[in-house]
């Protein structure tokens, strides 16, 4: 269980965000809504410990984390609006080494099962990352959640730059996800079409 | 739990890297290039003179490697921080330092290394032989990855700052001048006749000192880049 309790943001002088109370459950997918530089990201990125915070605590079954760090982070999948892929690599070889780093399963049939899940087919595979459309890139970087096995997604904006078909399959897995007992935390613009009694959303003020 | 053991972390970053650099071939031949022209121009400029090149080989070909290495620096960190591969590092459960120490190791694999074999070629252009030459070899061979390892602080402080190469430069060419001085000492006093001893052993040290505390400094700082 995740829960972050008075959690308070600021970036230079401004204010993001304060007072802000999250608590994600196995099965729960809760999703951030706000306008542009309301602090999603920012919330995320606090949410995954790689930005300090300015107030409150996050504790992951119980305990703060910013005192269990590798603990804490060996239960995580964070994608953010970057995708951390290397453009000259292929898509096989960038899921099969982040796999490697990640622990997930590290074998050419499941990178290539994934990226399949994906709709990225055999000869898109194999071409360098660096010619493909954004929304292909999207679906390489967004291709590690069929590998994860981790209990916790930390997702920012993953239906941008997607088309139907890849927000429909990639709600699919959310929602395998969370019927795994999975847990998850997506910043979004749009709705999340997983079962309304698995949803929880936050509005964070503009 | 799901976790990769650190080894394997380890290796799947040195190979990513030697991949990368594999790849982008020509960013590799750059600064290796760059080390062998600099190098050249010198007897050129100074004289053909066999005494006064045997003379400044040790200095010369050592400003060389350290210039070499100051261009490379650029490719150790930044690309991964603009496509958000840093951000991931950053959230592997292990020690972040050490994963840093794998991809200084990498880069100097790349960067590195070639200038440390090269030197035995420059030298004996420069009219080095045995001993001396020997001793050229080994200095780089225990000073660039000492270099590299301070190098990477340099490099990852510098993230996201605009026009970093110039900023990188100001920030560790003071560091890197005992790692100049005993380095061309070593040759120096080797052609002189003097031993090699003192410095090298000197140079070791810097190394020691460097493999533990670079990549704790460079972590720490790569920690703010991607705040």
């Amino acid at each position: 269980m995740l829960e972050a309790i008075d959690l308070a943001c600021a970036r230079g002088e401004r204010e993001l965000f304060s007072g802000l109370n999250v608590t994600v459950t196995p099965g729960l997918l809760f999703a951030i809504v706000g306008e542009n530089g309301s602090g999603k990201s920012s919330l995320l990125r606090m949410l995954c410990g790689l930005l300090p915070r300015e107030r409150g605590v996050i504790r992951w079954n119980g305990t703060d984390i910013a005192g269990m760090k590798d603990e804490y982070t060996q239960h995580l999948t964070y994608l953010g609006h970057l995708n951390g892929i290397k453009d000259d690599l292929t898509p096989i070889e960038n899921l099969q080494i982040s796999a490697e780093l990640f622990g997930d399963d590290r074998s050419v049939t499941s990178a290539r099962e994934a990226l399949q899940a994906v709709g990225l087919g055999r000869r898109v595979q194999a071409l360098p990352t660096r010619v493909l459309s954004q929304g292909q890139k999207r679906r390489v970087a967004l291709a590690r959640l069929w590998l994860s096995r981790r209990l916790l997604w930390i997702l920012d904006e993953p239906f941008a730059a997607l088309d139907d078909v890849g927000t429909a399959l990639l709600t699919e897995q959310l929602s395998r996800h969370l019927d795994a007992g999975g847990m998850a935390v997506v910043a979004t613009h749009q709705a999340v079409g997983v079962r309304q009694e698995s949803l929880r959303s936050l509005r964070l003020p503009g | 739990m799901n976790q990769a053991a650190l080894g394997t972390v380890v290796r799947a970053i040195v190979r990513r890297d030697l991949l990368l650099a594999f790849r982008r071939q020509a960013d590799v031949m750059t600064t290796v290039f760059f080390f062998v022209i600099v190098a050249s121009l010198f007897p050129l400029g100074v004289s053909p003179e066999p005494a006064v090149l045997r003379m400044i080989a040790p200095g010369v070909l050592w400003v060389a490697a350290l210039l070499s290495c100051l261009l490379s620096l650029g490719r150790v960190f930044t690309a991964d921080h603009q496509d958000g591969v840093l951000e991931q590092m950053a959230l592997i459960p292990h020690p972040l330092a050490v994963l840093v120490l794998a991809k200084v190791f990498a880069h100097w694999l790349v960067s590195g290394l070639p200038v440390v074999l090269l030197s035995l070629l420059l030298g004996v252009q420069f009219g080095l032989e045995g001993e001396a030459l020997a001793v050229l070899a080994l200095s780089l061979l225990l000073g660039t990855p000492t270099l590299s390892l301070i190098g990477s602080i340099g490099a990852a402080l510098t993230l996201g700052v605009r026009g970093s190469g110039m900023l990188v430069a100001l920030l560790v060419l003071p560091l890197f001048i005992p790692v100049l001085i005993f380095g061309a000492g070593a040759v120096s006093s080797t052609v002189s006749g003097i031993g090699a001893e003192a410095n090298l052993s000197l140079l070791g040290a810097c190394l020691m000192a460097a493999i533990p505390l670079a990549p704790w400094a460079a972590a720490a700082a790569v920690r703010i880049a991607v705040e």
